[in-house]
């Protein structure tokens, strides 16, 4: 039973499925997000694939501040994913709010709603900055799973 | 026939943002489209109260990043108005450039989207293979690549060299190269054809009387373009608007198409015609605005306007934006009536939803 859930696990992290959600973003970074998936980056050679149904997905990539209408669909879509999952704050909106921070609708981070696992800077952050965040998350992935090997290890 | 309303959005893996539509469908014919909006209001127009007149233009520029530079534009001429401040002629020309280029890389966007929504992915791949090449110049004269924060009051704040000029010059020539290439696929092809022809069809009459700005009525046939204004350095430029007649989506497609190549030779004509000298006249000294204005500027997604007001504080009394896509709208609840479920994708994005826009 360990081997087949390592085997999962390995294989979790070696084609990453991500979804995409924008509360309340200004565009750019959901343009650079989609950057990502075209030739000039192009991140499927990584075997990542954008999504949009989110019980199939692994990542969850969220940009923009969150707002009071929204939020509730943020929280829909993160208790939609299956287990282990990963969520991506991307842009300076994302981590607290940003240049929004003040405005009367904004809740502020996506970490106000929802806990966040990789927090991507910048307004917008340039996609080799993204592809960096998804790969630190992917490490997240893989952490549980070494974790427990050490122990058994020991 | 029994009616059922199916949700289209608020997240959906054609559109990156979150739009939500209604539709009342009957078996797979749609009688009635009800959008339902609210999923990214910020409430930015408020955000004049506490920023300064200085700091609203990096507010405004998050109105929408992907024509940040054209948002940032309608604010500072607005302000330059009131103001009584005269830009140096460079200025104008480069905030041309800079708006063409945004307008460049907003179509390819669009373009390949687009194709994304009739399931033609490779096409989508291609048209943002091209753009990465608008983004490198962005970055490259500006130092980023969407909000790219070159607009100041009283002029720009970069000031490219010749070489650069000559640089940006070639890599344009490589754009309009590769969409040649584009054309015949995106204009000719037939799936593409099949998917577009007669799909949304929206007639000269209704665009005109439901307030359709931009490409949208433009493909209609009226010949309504905010650049005939000759804002910034287009009175000079002898600008002539890109008019379609079909009304359909295919017509707003290549309304799109021929405006990027429109695009691609007005910077050429600015760059050729561009003067020399200083590109930001000092404002230190100058009252804060004010008195009120109303300032037009072509996005584009359309027309886009903005209301000032200033009392002489350093806060402006009210910032009003009118966008694109909010008055694209109407027109698009006309359009879905009578389609397959299949083809509101392809119908929705016919308009260029810009949805952080339209909510502020």
């Amino acid at each position: 039973m360990q081997g087949i859930k390592r085997f999962i696990n390995q294989l979790r992290a070696k084609s990453p499925w991500l979804l995409h959600f924008d509360c309340g973003s200004c565009n750019g970074c959901d343009i650079e997000i989609l950057a990502c998936l075209t030739p000039v980056y192009d991140v499927e050679r990584f075997g990542i694939i954008h999504v949009g149904n989110p019980f199939h997905a692994d990542l969850l990539l969220t940009s923009g501040t969150v707002n009071h209408r929204n939020k509730k669909v943020l929280a829909n879509l993160y208790s939609q994913m299956p287990s282990p999952k990963i969520v991506v704050a991307i842009g300076a909106c994302g981590l607290s709010g940003g240049i929004f921070r003040e405005a009367y609708n904004v809740v502020g981070g996506i970490d106000k709603v929802i806990p966040v696992d990789v927090y991507v800077p910048g307004c917008p952050p340039k996609p080799e900055a993204i592809i960096d965040g998804v790969v630190l998350g992917l490490g997240k992935l893989q952490a549980p799973q070494e974790r427990n090997g050490e122990r058994k290890e020991a | 026939m029994r009616k059922t309303v199916i949700p289209f959005g608020p997240q959906h893996p054609v559109l990156p943002e979150p739009i939500h539509l209604k539709l009342t469908v009957e078996d797979e014919r749609i009688i009635e489209a009800i959008p339902n909006l609210g999923y990214v209001h910020r409430g930015l127009e408020r955000l004049a109260d506490i920023r300064d007149f200085h700091q609203m233009i990096q507010v405004v520029e998050r109105v929408c990043g992907i024509c940040s530079v054209i948002h940032a534009l309608c604010y500072c001429q607005g302000i330059e108005e009131i103001m009584g401040v005269e830009v140096p002629p460079r200025a104008r020309y480069l905030r041309v450039m800079w708006s063409e280029l945004h307008r460049i890389q907003s179509h390819l966007l669009w373009l390949g989207l687009f194709a994304d929504s009739f399931g033609f992915e490779s096409l989508f791949m291609q048209f943002w293979r091209v753009r990465e090449k608008i983004m490198d110049i962005s970055e490259a004269t500006t130092g980023n690549r969407v909000i790219v924060s070159v607009n100041v009051i009283g002029g720009v704040r970069r000031n490219p060299d010749p070489e650069q000029i000559r640089w940006v010059l070639a890599q344009i020539d490589w754009v309009e190269a590769e969409l040649q290439r584009l054309e015949d696929t995106m204009l000719e092809d037939y799936t593409v054809k099949k998917r577009t022809v007669g799909k949304g069809v929206l007639t000269r009459q209704q665009a005109y009387e439901l307030g359709a700005v931009g490409p949208v009525l433009r493909g209609s046939g009226v010949a309504q373009d905010a650049r005939q204004t000759g804002y910034a350095a287009y009175g000079e430029l002898h600008f002539e608007p890109v008019v379609e007649t079909d009304g359909d989506c295919y017509a707003r497609n290549k309304v799109r198409f021929r405006e990027t190549l429109a695009s691609i030779d007005l910077i050429r004509r600015a760059i050729h015609r561009l003067p020399d000298g200083e590109v930001r006249t000092k404002i230190k000294g100058i009252k804060p605005p004010q008195g009120e204005t109303v300032n037009r500027v072509e996005q584009p997604r359309g027309e886009l306007l903005y209301y000032l007001k200033g009392s002489g504080q350093k806060t402006l009394d009210r910032v009003r934006i009118r966008t694109p896509t909010f008055a694209n709208i109407p027109p698009l609840l006309v359009m879905l009536p009578g389609h397959f479920l299949s083809d509101v994708p392809v119908v929705t994005l016919s308009i260029d939803p810009c949805i952080s826009c339209t909510e502020r």
